[in-house]
C-alpha cells in the first residue's frame, strides 16, 4: 500500500478508473435496455425515459425462454460432467504414482492452447458422427472437453496441497480411493470446486461460436446464439432495445451467482479448513 | 495383540535402496522404538509394517502369516501420525468412528467404543468439536482416540510428540506410557529422532543407521554396552565423550569413550587428564563442567548438586574404572 497521502490518493483515483472502464459498458447497456425509439441513439448518461417495452417484448417470444433453459441446461450440466471428470482425474494426478504423470499433465494442458476455430470442423464432425447435432449433448460435450484443462490443473495443484497423512489415515482406516476422494477430500476441496465449477459455468453460458455451429432450431439455441440473431422489423433495423434487455437479464444471474459464491470462497480460504 | 517378523526386509525407491536387509522380531505386547537420525529408515520401517508402502523384498509376519500383500485395514493396526492427521471436516466423534463407519459396525458399539476411548484419553467433552477448535495436544488424543477405537493388534506411532510444546510432550509421553500399561496386549511401535523419548518409553530399543540396524535392545542395555561408536554417541544426553589419538592410544583403543558421569576430579597424583573448565551449565540439580584437555572437543564432565566451580579453574581429572568405551578403527566396541 502506498504511504503518502498523495499516492494514496492516486491509488484510489486508479481504482476508481479501473472500475468505470470495467462497468461502464454493461451500465450503458442497462440504461439502453429501457429505453425505446430515437431515445437509444442519444449519448447519455442518465437514461431519457423510463418504460419496461423492452423487456416484455424479449420475455413475450417463446424462443427467448426456451433458450435460457437451454443454457441452464446445457451449463449445469456442463459443470457436473467437467467436476466429475476433473476430480477423479486430479486425483490420479495428484496422488497417484505412474510412469508418465508429467507428460500426461503437460498434454492436458496442451489441449487447451488451441483456439476453438481450430478444432471446429473436427468437432463438428464429431458431433455428427454421434448423431447429437441440433442437441443440447453436443454443447455439453465440447463445452466440457474445453473446461477440462483448466478445471483438471486447478484441482490437481489444490488437491497435491492436502496433506498426504491425512489420506494415509483414510487409507488404514479402510477407505478405498473413492470413498478417499467423496468422504475426505470433497469437503476439503469445495472451495476449489466452488471456483473452477463457477468459472465453467460462465465459460459455458458466455460461449458463442458453438452454439451458433452445433444448433440449427430456433428451440435449440442458447441465449448468447439468440439475442445475436435477434431481428427487426426489416433486415436493415437491428432491435438494439430488446437485444440490450436480453443482454440484462442473462448477465445479472451471473453477477449474483459470482457475488454469493465470492463470499463463500472468501469463506472458505480463511476458515484454514485443510490445515489439520 | 501380535507377534512381528521383519526377514531380510529391503525397500528402494527407484535405484535409492532405503532399507537394506532388516531383520528384526517384535514380540507380543513389547513396546519398540525405532530411533536414529534423520534419513536413517525408520519412519520407512514403520511405513512397510504399516503397508502404506510396499516391500521391495523380504517378508513382514504378524503372528506368523505373511502379510507382504494385505492391505493397511485388513492388518489390524492403527496409527498415530506426526501432524495428527485428523480430518478437518469432521467432529472429534465422527473422526473417531470413521474408520468403522467404514467397516458398518452398528451404530450402538460405535457409539460404546467412541465413548469409551474418549474418557479413557479425557477428551470425552469435545466429542462434538471440530479439530480446527482443539489445541495441539488434544488434537493429538483425538488422533490416539482415533487408533484405539479401531481396537488394533499393533499400535504405530510416527513422531507423535515432534509438534508439540516442550512441557506438553513430557505430559503425552506419560500418557502414551500409561496406554502402554493398560493396553499390555497390544504391541506398539514408536518412530522418534529424540533418544529421551526412546529412553523413556521403550521396552527394548532398536537403532536405526542409513537403513540398517545399528543394535536392539533394552534402553539401559544400548546405554552400557553400545555396540558401537555410532550407538554409543546417540543414545545418552549429553553425548558421551569420544577421546582420540595418544589418551585413547594409553588404553589400547582407537577411540575411548566416556560419559560425563563417570568422569570423577582426582588428585594430581593419580590424575589422568588435567585442563582449564571453558564452559558450564548449572541445571539446578546437578551441573556440567566444560574441561579443554587439549583433546579436540572439551571433555564434559557431570557433577552433582550446583555449580560451584568458576570458569578458569584448573582441574585433574580421572575415568571411573570399569566405565570405560573402548573401539577398534571399525568403529566396534572391545571388550
Amino acid at each position: 500500500m502506498p504511504t503518502t497521502p498523495f499516492w494514496r490518493y492516486m491509488f484510489y483515483a486508479g481504482v476508481v478508473a479501473i472500475v468505470i472502464i470495467a462497468v461502464f459498458p454493461f451500465y450503458y447497456a442497462v440504461m439502453t435496455s429501457f429505453e425505446t425509439g430515437t431515445a437509444i441513439f442519444k449519448p447519455n448518461i442518465l437514461p431519457e425515459m423510463f418504460s419496461w417495452q423492452n423487456y416484455a417484448q424479449v420475455t413475450g417470444q417463446r424462443a427467448f425462454a426456451s433458450s435460457i433453459l437451454n443454457s441452464v441446461f446445457i451449463a449445469s450440466t456442463t459443470v457436473f460432467c467437467a467436476l466429475l471428470l476433473a476430480v477423479t482425474a486430479s486425483y490420479a494426478l495428484a496422488r497417484v504414482r505412474f510412469r508418465g504423470r508429467s507428460l500426461l499433465l503437460m498434454t492436458i494442458l496442451g489441449v487447451s492452447m488451441f483456439p476453438q476455430i481450430a478444432v471446429l470442423s473436427g468437432l463438428y464432425e464429431l458431433v455428427n458422427f454421434l448423431g447429437i447435432y441440433n442437441r443440447p449433448w453436443a454443447l455439453v460435450m465440447s463445452y466440457t472437453i474445453f473446461t477440462l484443462p483448466f478445471t483438471v490443473w486447478v484441482l490437481t495443484t489444490f488437491m497435491r496441497e492436502l496433506p498426504t497423512e491425512i489420506e494415509e489415515a483414510a487409507i488404514v482406516d479402510g477407505a478405498t480411493p473413492w470413498v478417499i476422494i467423496t468422504k475426505v477430500f470433497l469437503p476439503l476441496l469445495w472451495p476449489a470446486l466452488v471456483t473452477t465449477g463457477l468459472l465453467a459455468f460462465i465459460g459455458a453460458w458466455n460461449e458463442f461460436l458453438f452454439a451458433l455451429t452445433f444448433t440449427i432450431s430456433e428451440d435449440m439455441r442458447t441465449v448468447p446464439v439468440a439475442i445475436a440473431l435477434l431481428s427487426g422489423a426489416s433486415v436493415q433495423e437491428i432491435p438494439w432495445g430488446p437485444i440490450m434487455a436480453a443482454s440484462v437479464i442473462v448477465t445479472v444471474p451471473l453477477i449474483i451467482l459470482v457475488l454469493i459464491f465470492q463470499r463463500k470462497i472468501v469463506a472458505g480460504l480463511t476458515a484454514g479448513g485443510v490445515k489439520g | 495383540m501380535a507377534n512381528i517378523q521383519l526377514k531380510a526386509v529391503r525397500k528402494s525407491y527407484g535405484a535409492v535402496e532405503v532399507i537394506k536387509g532388516v531383520d528384526l522380531e517384535i514380540k507380543k505386547g513389547e513396546f519398540m522404538v525405532f530411533v536414529g537420525p534423520s534419513g536413517c529408515g525408520k519412519s520407512t520401517m514403520l511405513r512397510l509394517i504399516s503397508g502404506l508402502e510396499q516391500i521391495t523384498s523380504g517378508d513382514l509376519l504378524f503372528d506368523d502369516e505373511l502379510v507382504n500383500n494385505v492391505v493397511p485395514a485388513k492388518r489390524g493396526i492403527a496409527m498415530v501420525f506426526q501432524s495428527y492427521a485428523l480430518y478437518p471436516h469432521m467432529t472429534v466423534f465422527d473422526n473417531m468412528a470413521f474408520g468403522m463407519k467404514l467397516d458398518k459396525t452398528s451404530k450402538q458399539e460405535m457409539k460404546d467404543r467412541v465413548q469409551k476411548a474418549a474418557e479413557l484419553l479425557q477428551i470425552d467433552h469435545l466429542l462434538d468439536r471440530l479439530p480446527k477448535q482443539l489445541s495441539g495436544g488434544q488434537r493429538q488424543r483425538v488422533a490416539i482416540g482415533r487408533a484405539i477405537v479401531r481396537d488394533p493388534r499393533v499400535f504405530l506411532f510416527d513422531e507423535p510428540l515432534s509438534n508439540l510444546d516442550a512441557a506438553l510432550r513430557v505430559q503425552t509421553r506419560l500418557e502414551i506410557a500409561k496406554l502402554h500399561h493398560d493396553m499390555t496386549d497390544v504391541t506398539m511401535i514408536y518412530v522418534t529422532h529424540d533418544q529421551v523419548e526412546a529412553m523413556t518409553l521403550a521396552d527394548r530399543i532398536c537403532v536405526l543407521r542409513d537403513g540398517l540396524i545399528e543394535q536392539v535392545g533394552t534402553p539401559s542395555e544400548l546405554y552400557e554396552n553400545p555396540a558401537s561408536l555410532f550407538v554409543a554417541g546417540f543414545i545418552g544426553s549429553p553425548q558421551m565423550n569420544f577421546l582420540k589419538g595418544a589418551i585413547a592410544e594409553k588404553h589400547n583403543c582407537t577411540t575411548l569413550g566416556i560419559r560425563a558421569e563417570h568422569i570423577e576430579i582426582a588428585d594430581a597424583a593419580d590424575a589422568e587428564w588435567t585442563g582449564k573448565v571453558v564452559h558450564a551449565e548449572d541445571l539446578g540439580s546437578d551441573n556440567y563442567l566444560f574441561v579443554d584437555i587439549g583433546a579436540g572437543d572439551p571433555l564434559i564432565v557431570r557433577r552433582p548438586g550446583k555449580l560451584e566451580t568458576p570458569l578458569g579453574t584448573e582441574l585433574n581429572l580421572r575415568p571411573i574404572a570399569g566405565h570405560i568405551h573402548r573401539f577398534d578403527a571399525n568403529e566396534k566396541p572391545i571388550r
